[in-house]
């Protein structure tokens, strides 16, 4: 398959290793922000083939982990009521709330559908007037454009029974906020190779400078990945700290134009509560009072739910790469992908699941 | 802080994998939660030797000879899907699972449950589908059942087949003679039969050339198993949960680790295709035409030609070996050198597959 | 979900106002959304997350990347060397 099949080839692969064994002389700590990279490195084996000097940590990069308790409850309220169809990408439909998931409520009745894409959810409403189809927007800047035209086509087409449910949050707030806990150990990041595909690469720039630390945006199959470490690595080992673009092939400097006014105009900033983290300022999208009529929020009257999480759950640790999976009381026991207890087991892209779906830390594997 | 975990610890899970009290569709994926099902309720229920085998068919000792058994419902949503039909699936289905220990299928049961409304040129067409498919594997509908049922309580058209064979040679073949050693073949490429179902279903916009590689397997094993005895110590074909749960099934059953190749497990191009945009790992994608054989390490070679001579084996590869160490887990050593666990599907990837 | 993946565009058309295009994914065709990449044409290649095409990708970039290492293996192999300046030795190159 044209640009997978040769950033899969496992000669190229080797070389870098060699190349990032050769350049590495002292420990380094680094992160890969992005849920789809973390398993991309574990999936691909490559946590094991880097040298242990180069400890990789896990960044929040998950926006199904780090959305709120309490907004998966809104939605399943919301999922739960007879005139409305609940559409949502399919890796929702597991996280559970505070007593249901989205899969249970289909099953107690609930007209919960999986979509590809949003616009299969608008083809819906227009199919559909008599009900109230609602999207389960997820994602990080990667998303946004996608809800942004969603609602643009719904305002501009009058479909009053289109609405938006959203939990879209910035990459770049995130990082900073990590960068300031006085906990910190990450030296270097790996940013997230599609949000920078919408975003761009400039936002990183004063961070780079601020904190001086090497960011270098990378992109998803094994060849990208090792480029990214290669390349932060020869940065960490030069004391030098600046943003570099490996995703070239598809990241530009500005990124994407386009996308980047649709979101502007549809969504504006606001805090935001990633779970296992808290509220971080500025750091979450929210629909412009133009577009209010398609926000699910408002027009379902929800009041406002606060919900405790599990105490032994450290997802909070794991998304801040303070902490692994395994170093988790509960990790393997009380908390699988089939009983997940927070977050990060939760998705197809927390970290946590990806550790125990691909069996790191398990002595019993021989290689 | 690359700290190890006890790995007795990290197995063992004290709470149920089920914490709901009704059924859920993953209770019907063949994966974990199925498993925990069939576990703690049926074989906790129906507790005998033979049930307790935990093969796809049962085998049944009468005067000396012995015979298979084995029963199969079929609820594939949609019931027409490229190339192919439920009916179809169900003849194949059944006479496979037959024919796994290398018994030759005889005869066939076919019950329908059919939901008041459903088209009499559907069903026409379905009947039709049934009656190739068995002449194609030469064996012949004995009994049947039909049940109709109000509309809207049933979907269509449901099938349950049961099937009888006859276990002509006397090698031992099933998963407990699987031993470290041994090597792993699978006989063409994997994932069609769910990509094929899910480009038709309703919701999903893909065009795909993929079709179901639905077949009959028993002409390919009745030649597997000519290469003699100590050849061949067990056969699957990996159904739901796919190719991952076969292994993974062998692999507990047997107590024995099982290592495979990312490299060289063949998937088509279209199918890989289809994996990508769907975040599939075609590894756990439910296959209805395909067979996992393990192989004795001085007979694989002879084993691996005999599939190769044969249609629906011209594609057959070694993908893997059974080792001692780590037992009952798979591990793969990916398409860059590195290495990952194929844990047994969860729950369902893809409902209604079968 | 950061999943995006390349695909080859075959055909353009228009639906309920928006550029769409007919990808091709290896065999596998489905249908994306072209409004963010309006330069695009049949025949090109573009990133795709849940039907929306968000980049096109850029042939000369992606070669660049990979060349790159094929350009060190070759000029340090008429030195005699290692793309790491150590000599060629036969063991090494015929690990695998």
């Amino acid at each position: 398959m044209k640009y997978i099949d040769e950033f899969r080839d496992p000669i190229l692969a080797k070389k870098i290793l060699a190349e990032i064994k050769y350049v590495t002389t002292k420990d380094w700590v680094i992160m890969e922000v992005c849920g789809g990279q973390t398993h991309a490195l574990i999936k691909n084996g490559i946590d094991r083939l880097l040298p242990d000097k180069i400890e990789l940590v896990h960044g929040p990069g998950c926006p199904v982990c780090v959305t709120p308790l309490e907004l998966i409850d809104k939605a399943l309220k919301i999922a739960s009521l007879s005139d409305v169809v609940f559409t949502s990408f399919g890796d929702m439909l597991r996280v559970p709330g505070s007593k249901k998931d989205l899969f249970i409520i289909k099953s107690e009745g609930g007209d919960v559908r999986i979509v590809y894409s949003p616009l299969d959810a608008l083809k819906l409403a227009r199919e559909n007037p008599d009900k109230k189809v609602v999207f389960f927007g997820v994602g990080f800047e990667t998303t946004a454009p996608l809800t942004a035209m969603a609602i643009h086509q719904a305002h501009n087409e009058g479909l009053r029974n289109f609405y938006l449910l959203a939990s879209h949050v910035l990459v770049p707030p995130a990082i900073t906020a990590l960068l300031e806990s006085p906990k910190n150990m990450v030296q270097a990041y790996l940013a997230a190779g599609h949000v920078c595909t919408v975003m761009g690469w400039e936002q990183y720039i004063p961070i780079s400078e601020k904190y001086k630390v090497p960011i270098v945006v990378t992109g998803f199959e094994p060849i990208d990945l090792l480029e990214g470490i290669l390349m932060v690595v020869k940065q960490l080992e030069s004391g030098s700290h600046k943003v570099e673009n490996q995703y070239a092939r598809v990241v530009k400097r500005t990124g994407n134009r386009p996308a980047q006014e649709l979101i502007s105009r549809i969504f504006m900033i606001s805090d935001r509560k990633w779970r296992g983290i808290g509220t971080i300022p500025q750091s979450g999208l929210s629909l412009r009072p133009e577009y209010s009529a398609h926000d699910a929020e408002l027009a379902f009257g929800l009041d406002d739910i606060t919900v405790e999480e599990p105490p032994e759950c450290i997802s909070g640790l794991v998304l801040q790469g303070l902490k692994k999976p395994h170093e988790c009381k509960a990790f393997g026991k009380e908390c699988t992908p089939q009983t997940p207890m927070g977050a990060t087991m939760v998705s197809s892209e927390g970290t946590c699941a990806a550790y125990y779906t691909y069996g790191r830390y398990n002595s019993r594997i021989s290689k | 802080m690359k700290k190890e975990i006890n790995p007795e610890d990290f197995a063992s899970c004290p709470l149920p994998i089920s914490s709901h009290d009704t059924i859920q569709l993953a209770h019907g994926s063949g994966g974990k939660i199925m498993n925990d099902l069939v576990q703690k309720l049926f074989l906790w229920a129906f507790d005998n030797n033979e049930l307790n085998r935990q093969d796809d068919n049962a085998v049944i000792k009468i005067n000396g000879n012995r015979f298979t058994f084995t029963t199969d419902s079929f609820v594939v949503d949609p019931i027409f899907f490229p190339d192919s039909d439920i009916g179809e699936l169900a003849v194949n289905g059944t006479i496979n699972d037959i024919s796994i220990g290398g018994a030759v299928p005889l005869y066939l049961s076919v019950g329908l449950i059919i939901e008041e409304g459903f088209p009499l040129e559907d069903l026409r067409k379905i009947v039709v589908s049934i009656k190739n498919a068995a002449h194609r594997a030469g064996i012949s509908v004995v009994t049947g059942d039909t049940k109709v049922v109000n509309k809207g309580k049933g979907d269509k058209i449901f099938i349950n087949t049961s099937g009888i064979g006859v276990i002509k040679h006397n090698f031992k073949i099933g998963p407990e003679y699987i031993k470290p050693g041994d090597m792993i073949i699978i006989n063409g490429g994997i994932a069609e039969h769910g990509i094929a179902v899910l480009s038709k279903r309703e919701g999903l916009t893909f065009e795909t050339t993929v079709i179901s590689d639905t077949a009959p397997l028993n002409d390919l094993i009745a030649k597997i198993v000519e290469t003699g005895a100590e050849s061949v110590h067990a056969m699957r074909d990996p159904t739901r949960g796919g190719v991952a749960a076969t292994l993974n099934e062998f692999a507990a059953s047997s107590n024995v680790g099982i290592r495979i190749i990312e490299d060289k497990i063949p998937v088509k191009e279209p199918v890989r295709g289809a994996c990508e945009i769907l975040g599939f790992d075609p590894l756990y994608v439910a296959n209805e035409g395909k067979l996992v054989v393990v192989a004795s390490k001085e007979k694989a070679d002879a084993v691996l030609n005999a599939m190769r001579g044969h249609p629906l084996g011209k594609e057959a590869a070694i993908i893997g070996d059974v080792i001692s160490e780590s037992p009952g887990m798979v591990s793969m050593q990916t398409g860059i050198g590195g290495w990952r666990i194929i844990d047994m599907p969860v729950g369902e990837q893809l409902p209604r597959i079968c | 979900m950061c999943l995006a993946i390349p695909g080859k565009v075959i055909e353009i058309f228009s639906e309920n106002g928006l550029k769409m295009g007919k990808i091709d994914y290896s065999g596998t065709v489905n249908t994306a959304c072209l409004e963010y990449v309006p330069e695009v044409k049949a025949g090109e290649y573009i990133i795709v997350h849940a039907g929306f095409a968000i980049s096109a990708i850029d042939e000369a970039e992606a070669k660049k990347t990979l060349e790159l290492w094929d350009e060190m293996t070759e000029k340090a192999a008429e030195e005699g060397l290692d793309i790491f300046g150590m000599p060629l030795d036969e063991n090494r190159d015929g690990e695998k």
